[in-house]
């Protein structure tokens, strides 16, 4: 199956870069909102579909970008395993090439870690035909760069996602999320002197005056974290309603026309002294805020506080003109000019969907 | 300690320039201070190789810089020169990294040494390439905090040197490799341009450039700067000691573990032969008559450690286990551990020169990895002692050899060929955590083929596009690959199809 769609792949790839046109590979458009211009004729990457690999102690599994995250989780679960990293979906058909070439983590990124640390290999399709393996199936590997890693993230500007190797692992033996009533300051320091100590912390949320904390792992550990966090129990259906509605921006925070910031931040950054309403993840290190805040000052007030922001969902189209991503140094888009160039040169996958320059 | 002829040719292999020494030296005595410049050849003579010690080439110069200003001054001058530039941290790389490049110079980050900051409530420390990786969790060890990655060569070797190589360690199954635990570097190109690589917040804008830049082995800029991740020092760590009387048990043991859902602070294994070596070595009482040893640490809150120690218990005494035993207290549990961290030393005792191979492969091709290996040692007729980090499926057969014994050295590089080759038909890949360097350049026209061999050198040529740092490590080129008749053509077909691979 795979070679026949390869062909068919090139075909469109080399065409396009013959007659100086451009192509935008898709999955289920779950996350089209997403970043910068969408231009480029659409090219569905669901035309292969299907785990590959999956061997539950050998931690991985490797299936077709076109695959639906849901099938691949579904498969998870029933072997007690997990993508660590809580992909959000964004749509009940989102995919697993759609979460790679997105590059984003969930609740749980704040103890497991992010997509990317969990990228194992990688099949491209780069700007001239040619199919790519990198990286490959076992935990470690340092032959040739990692570029299975550069491609998260990369919403498909460096080629077409064929095939994903993702490391997996096993659900924690138990859960349970505590809720307190804290003010913002209070939160984050509490937060910050929980992380620092051995506590099976998984996902942290706060939101108008209430921290909620899951904690994962064996029951023993649980009890023992539970004394020193303190708070209410919430029941385990609410608890997993809760951090669903998260991942997935569906809690009500998340509603409504207001432009959607998300703004990533150094661990001791204070509460952002910004017009607009926050909700607090990952210890305080993502941080979501509704505001028509202009896009300069509220940049330059985190760049201060050694962060960056993206305008995730609406805002005014001079501020989306003007770029969705942080700004980059001038000699960090060159490498970046580079790496498209290295990849792409005829510059045929999604133009401009992660800076205009690329 | 090793020795591979045909790494001699790739060093020498390298496009071949003409510096003007003299020329270089009186350039680069402008930007540094004298102190901070090695053009005496007696004292050239201490960088002539890294820890692959058999391959040696003496450089044109060093440079210490001891600032990041002189790091960009060196870098300008060689790039503006034409001049190579081999970065080198503590020298202590087991693929030839950091082996000089003869028309160039070697740039040590040595004395970059400074531990910037270590801040407990931020779980972060900021250090300079030249700090050693045991120091930052010696720095952060009054916090309640360690840097997670503990190379066994973690005394000596550098963070710079694990941020070219992404070390690993012996408890990488459970808290990653270097790429896991370095959230930020400050690289400086050739070109001399300083660059902002990741950042202290959990990610940064664009593509991830710091994914790359860990295990570029020193081919894409010098690193003056790592913000580095510090985890939480667990409260307990205690370490389950297995014996088997069958290789094979106790590679299924691991996969049991595993598939139970338990994932070990540490899961190593050593066979008999390495057992009976480390043994006289450290006097660890380690069981003798065991075919294979597991190692299996937990750690966390003591709860917690009971509770997935008595896991494992049952598990392991189903595997069949013939002896199982439970450190009771620190002193023990470093007992079990001295035996596995001096593998390396023993086999020195026992043979005047050991070959370390660093091949991954998935863990249950464990049983026939080691038994082809058997057969291997047989036709080579060649010692061999196998330390595995069982739990990622990573070996480090240690071959034994004389390289007083120009056959013997030969048999040893053949052996070492033939296990890294099965390493990539059996799914696996040819370095989980030393890196190609110069010595397995070779393999890796086995392991990849023209295309991604051909991006790689597109992705350094996108940093470095007058490829003069560190050139000649790490990517063969097409020709060289050719000229080894070593090319294998894939395009989606692996080679050997008719092997099972899971």
């Amino acid at each position: 199956m795979s070679s026949h769609l390869h062909s068919v792949l090139r075909e469109q790839v080399l065409e396009a870069a013959a007659h100086g046109r451009t192509l935008r590979p898709h999955g289920s458009g779950s996350k089209d909102f997403l970043a910068q211009t969408l231009s480029g004729t659409p090219l569905d990457m669901r035309g292969a579909q299907g785990v590959i690999a999956y061997e539950p102690s050998e931690l991985f599994i490797t299936a077709h970008a076109g695959t639906r995250l849901a099938e691949v989780e579904a498969l998870l679960a029933a072997h007690n395993q997990m993508l660590a990293f809580e992909p959000p979906h964004f749509g009940p058909h989102a995919t697993l090439g759609g979460a790679l070439a997105a590059g984003l983590s969930g609740p749980r990124r704040i103890s497991a870690g992010s997509l990317r640390d969990f990228v194992l290999g990688v099949t491209l399709m780069d700007g001239q035909g040619r199919v790519l393996r990198f990286g490959g199936q076992v935990m470690k590997n340092v032959a040739g760069f990692d570029v299975s890693r550069l491609i998260a993230g990369s919403f498909g500007t460096l080629g077409l996602i064929l095939e994903v190797t993702l490391k997996v692992l096993p659900r924690p033996p138990a859960e349970q999320t505590r809720v307190l009533a804290l003010d913002e300051a209070h939160a984050l320091s509490a937060l910050r002197e929980w992380g620092a100590q051995p506590l099976p912390l998984s996902a942290t949320l706060w939101h108008d005056g209430r921290l909620a904390v899951r904690l994962s792992g064996a029951e023993p550990a649980l009890a023992a974290a539970v004394r020193i966090v303190g708070g209410e129990p919430l029941a385990a259906d609410e608890a997993a309603a809760l951090w669903q509605s998260v991942r997935e921006q569906r809690h009500p925070f998340f509603s409504g026309d207001a432009p959607l910031w998300r703004v990533a931040l150094p661990p001791m950054a204070p509460a952002l002294a910004l017009e607009g309403r926050p909700l607090v993840e990952w210890n305080g290190m993502q941080r979501w805020l509704r505001s028509d805040i202009d896009a300069d000052a509220l940049r330059h007030a985190v760049r201060a506080l050694g962060g960056h922001a993206t305008l995730f969902r609406g805002g005014r189209a001079v501020d989306r003109a003007l770029g969705v991503f942080e700004p980059l140094a001038p000699e960090v888009m060159a490498v970046h000019r580079r790496l498209k160039q290295a990849f792409d040169p005829s510059g045929v996958f999604s133009p401009g969907r992660l800076y205009a320059e690329l | 300690m090793s020795a591979l002829p045909q790494a001699h040719e790739a060093a020498s292999s390298t496009p071949d320039i003409r510096i003007d020494r003299a020329a270089l030296i009186a350039e680069l005595s402008r930007v540094l201070p004298e102190d901070c410049l090695i053009a005496d050849p007696g004292r050239l003579r201490a960088y002539e190789c890294d820890g692959l010690m058999l391959v040696r080439e003496m450089p044109l110069a060093v440079a210490l810089p001891t600032t990041e200003a002189q790091v960009v001054a060196v870098l300008r001058t060689c790039h503006r020169l034409g001049v190579p530039v081999v970065p080198r941290g503590a020298g202590t790389g087991l693929s030839g990294g950091a082996t000089p490049h003869k028309q160039g110079i070697v740039l040590s980050t040595a004395r970059l040494n400074r531990i910037v900051s270590v801040d407990r409530l931020a779980q972060q420390a900021v250090v300079q390439p030249g700090v050693r990786n045991l120091a930052v969790s010696e720095a952060a060890a009054p916090y309640g905090l360690y840097y997670a990655p503990d190379p066994s060569s973690q005394i000596a070797c550098s963070i710079g040197g694990n941020v070219a190589e992404n070390s690993g360690g012996v408890h990488c199954l459970k808290y990653g490799l270097t790429v896991h635990n370095v959230l930020r570097v400050r690289m400086v190109n050739m070109a001399g341009e300083v660059m902002e690589i990741g950042s202290a917040a959990p990610d940064s804008a664009g593509y991830d450039l710091l994914a790359v830049t860990i295990g570029s082995e020193g081919l894409l800029g010098v690193v003056t700067e790592v913000t580095v991740k510090l985890v939480p020092k667990p409260r307990v760590a205690r370490c389950v000691l297995a014996a088997f009387a069958d290789i094979r048990k106790a590679g299924q043991a691991v996969a049991d573990v595993i598939a139970a859902g338990i994932i070990p602070a540490g899961l190593e294994m050593m066979d008999q032969a390495t057992t009976a070596a480390v043994e006289q070595f450290v006097h660890a009482g380690y069981p003798l008559d065991a075919a294979a040893i597991l190692l299996c640490e937990s750690d966390g809150t003591e709860e917690e450690v009971q509770d997935e120690i008595a896991r494992v218990r049952v598990l392991l005494e189903a595997a069949g286990a013939t002896e199982i035993r439970i450190s009771s207290d620190e002193a023990e549990r470093l007992r079990f551990w001295a035996g596995r961290k001096a593998a390396f030393p023993a086999a020195g005792r026992i043979a005047p020169d050991y070959y370390c191979m660093d091949g991954t492969i998935p863990r249950q091709r464990l049983a026939d990895m080691l038994e082809a290996m058997e057969t291997m040692a047989k036709k080579y007729d060649l010692g061999l002692l196998n330390v595995f980090h069982a739990g990622d499926g990573n070996l480090h057969p240690l071959i034994l050899f004389d390289s007083n014994d120009p056959d013997s050295v030969r048999r040893a590089e053949a052996f070492g060929v033939d296990i890294l080759e099965l390493s990539v038909e059996l799914g696996g890949t040819i370095t989980g955590e030393h890196g190609v360097g110069l010595e397995k350049i070779n393999q890796m026209c086995s392991q990849f083929g023209a295309d991604e061999l051909d991006m790689f050198h597109r992705v350094k040529a996108a940093f470095d596009p007058a490829g003069l740092m560190n050139p000649g490590k790490a990517v063969p080129t097409l020709h060289r690959c050719a000229e080894m008749g070593r090319m294998h053509v894939h395009h989606g077909e692996l080679p050997h199809p008719d092997l099972p691979r899971f």
